[in-house]
C-alpha cells in the first residue's frame, strides 16, 4: 500500500487539465517509475496524485502533416525501441530509451516521465536535446510548445506550468532528415543502473562525406540538467572530418561541460569520460553518415 | 486524513474474469496477493528494482510492485499460477528450472519464470547475451545466474526444436 492522501484519475488530457486547476498541489503520474518509489522512500509520501497512466491517446509514435516525428509523452521506452518511425529516422534514441533500467522498466517507464522529473541523467533526454526536439505541453489556454533546451529551468524543474501536462515530444523534419546519431551511457552496470555521464551527438555530413555539415552534440550528468556543448559544436561545425578534428572537439568539450563531484564519480573523472565519449559519439555516428576517418 | 478511497476494478487474472473493490492506494502486487491468494507474485524490494513481483499485463512484463492497482482494469493479467497443467503438471520452463539447479531458496524464481514465459512466446532465438539483457531486471542472490540462463537457453532451443 502506497502512502498515497487522493488520487484523481484523468480519462482524457482536457479531464487531466482540469484536474491539475483543482488540484495545483497535486503531482502527476505517469507511469510511477519515479513517483511511486520516491513515494516509498518517503520523499514524496502523503501527497495527492493525478493519474494519467490511462489516458491512450497519449500514446504512441505518429509521422505528423509536417513531416515532424510525434512521440505521445505516455509511449513506453520499449515501445519507442521496437517503433519503425524511430528505427528508420532517429534510432539512436530507441538505444538511448533501450539502456534504462531493465525489460520491466522499460515497458512502464515513459518518455514524457524520463523529461518532467528534470533529472539530468535521464536516458532519453541527452539524445533528444542532440536533436533539437520540441516539447509539446498541453494546458487551460491551449497547446505550446517549445525547446527542450527552454522546458529544463534546472535540477527537478522543467517549465510545466499551472494546469499544464506534457502530451508530446516532437521531432521536427529538418532536424532529423539527414542525420545520424550515436548515444553512449557510461555507468558501472550494464543494466539497472545510471549514467555516470552519457553523451549523445548527432551530424549531418556533406555529400561527399567530408564535411562535418552540423554537429550537435549533448551531455546527460555533465551538469545538473542536460546540456549542449555549444563551443565545441562551433568548433566541429563546417570542418573538414579527421582525427585531428575529433581530437579538438574532445578537447573543447572540457569548456562546456560543469560536472560535479558527487558519491557516484568525482568531476575529474566526468571531465575525463565527456572527452572520450564526445569522440566515440562522433567515429560512430560519422560510420553510420557513410563517412570515414 | 483522507477517507479511504476504493475502485471497483474488473479485470482477467490467468483467463478468467474477475472483479474487485481495490484501495486505490494498493499496488498489483497487494491485489493479486491480498485478494487473490496469487502468492507467487513476490514482494522483494518493492521498488522496481529486483523482478520478484514480475507479471505480464496484456502481453508484457511488469513490475506489478510499482504498477497501481488501479490501473489493471480492463488488462489481461498473467501470473506463474497460469502455468500449472489441468494435473497439476509443470510447465517446460519450470521443469528445465528444476534440472538446471537454477532454483535455490526459489524467491526470485516466479519473476524469472514470468519474464522467460514472455521472451520464449515471441518464438525467437535469442543468444546468451540478448538472453542476459532480456533477464537483466531480475535479481537473484543464490544462483550466479549461470543455471538461469541455461534454463531458459535450454527451453528456448527445445521449442524452437533445436535440442
Amino acid at each position: 500500500m502506497y502512502d498515497i492522501k487522493a488520487l484523481y484519475e484523468a480519462e482524457s488530457i482536457q479531464d487531466a487539465i482540469k484536474l491539475r486547476m483543482d488540484h495545483p498541489e497535486a503531482l502527476i503520474i505517469a507511469g510511477g517509475s519515479d513517483v511511486l518509489i520516491q513515494m516509498r522512500d518517503g520523499e514524496l509520501a502523503g501527497r495527492e496524485l493525478i493519474s494519467i497512466y490511462m489516458i491512450n491517446e497519449m500514446r504512441g509514435i505518429t509521422l505528423d502533416e509536417e513531416g515532424s516525428i510525434r512521440i505521445g509523452s505516455l509511449t513506453s521506452f520499449s515501445h519507442i525501441t521496437s517503433d519503425p518511425i524511430i528505427q528508420k529516422y532517429m534510432n539512436v534514441l530507441g538505444q538511448a530509451v533501450d539502456m534504462i533500467g531493465g525489460p520491466q522498466v522499460r515497458n512502464i517507464g515513459t518518455i514524457g516521465g524520463n523529461t518532467c522529473n528534470g533529472v539530468t541523467s535521464a536516458d532519453s533526454a541527452s539524445t533528444l536535446f542532440a536533436w533539437d526536439a520540441l516539447i509539446e505541453m498541453t494546458g487551460p489556454n491551449g497547446i505550446r510548445r517549445i525547446p527542450i533546451q527552454e522546458f529544463y529551468i534546472k535540477a527537478g524543474k522543467v517549465d510545466l506550468r499551472e494546469g499544464e501536462i506534457q502530451t508530446a515530444i516532437l521531432i521536427p523534419k529538418e532536424h532529423y532528415e539527414g542525420y545520424q546519431g550515436y548515444y553512449i551511457k557510461y555507468a558501472m552496470r550494464n543494466a539497472m543502473d545510471i549514467a555516470t555521464t552519457a553523451c549523445s551527438v548527432s551530424i549531418k555530413l556533406s555529400e561527399d562525406k567530408k564535411i562535418l555539415d552540423d554537429v550537435r552534440i549533448a551531455y546527460g550528468v555533465a551538469g545538473p540538467i542536460p546540456l549542449r556543448a555549444g563551443i565545441s559544436e562551433s568548433a566541429g561545425k563546417g570542418k573538414e572530418i579527421s582525427q585531428g578534428l575529433i581530437d579538438i572537439i574532445g578537447k573543447t568539450v572540457l569548456e562546456d561541460v560543469k560536472p560535479r563531484d558527487s558519491w557516484r564519480a568525482s568531476k575529474a573523472f566526468r571531465q575525463h569520460l565527456a572527452t572520450e565519449l564526445v569522440q566515440g559519439c562522433l567515429i560512430e555516428a560519422i560510420k553510420l553518415s557513410g563517412g570515414v576517418i | 486524513m483522507m477517507s479511504v478511497q476504493y475502485k471497483l476494478i474488473k479485470c482477467n487474472i490467468n483467463g478468467k474474469d474477475t472483479e474487485t473493490m481495490v484501495d486505490v492506494r494498493a499496488s498489483l502486487t497487494d491485489m493479486l496477493r491480498n485478494d487473490y491468494s496469487l502468492t507467487s507474485v513476490k514482494k522483494g524490494c518493492e521498488v522496481g528494482e529486483c523482478g520478484a513481483c514480475t507479471v505480464i499485463i496484456d502481453g508484457e512484463c511488469y513490475n506489478s510492485c510499482i504498477y497501481l492497482a488501479i490501473w489493471a482494469e480492463g488488462k489481461k493479467i498473467r501470473t506463474l499460477e497460469s502455468l500449472l497443467g489441468p494435473n497439476g503438471e509443470l510447465a517446460d520452463i519450470q521443469q528445465a528450472f528444476i534440472d538446471e539447479a537454477a532454483v535455490q531458496c526459489g524467491f526470485c524464481t516466479p519473476g524469472f519464470i514470468m519474464t522467460a514465459v514472455q521472451l520464449l512466446e515471441t518464438g525467437k532465438e535469442y543468444n546468451k547475451e540478448e538472453l542476459r539483457k532480456l533477464l537483466s531486471g531480475n535479481m537473484c542472490r543464490c544462483t550466479g545466474y549461470e543455471n538461469i540462463l541455461n534454463a531458459v537457453e535450454k527451453t528456448m532451443l527445445r521449442r524452437l526444436g533445436k535440442l
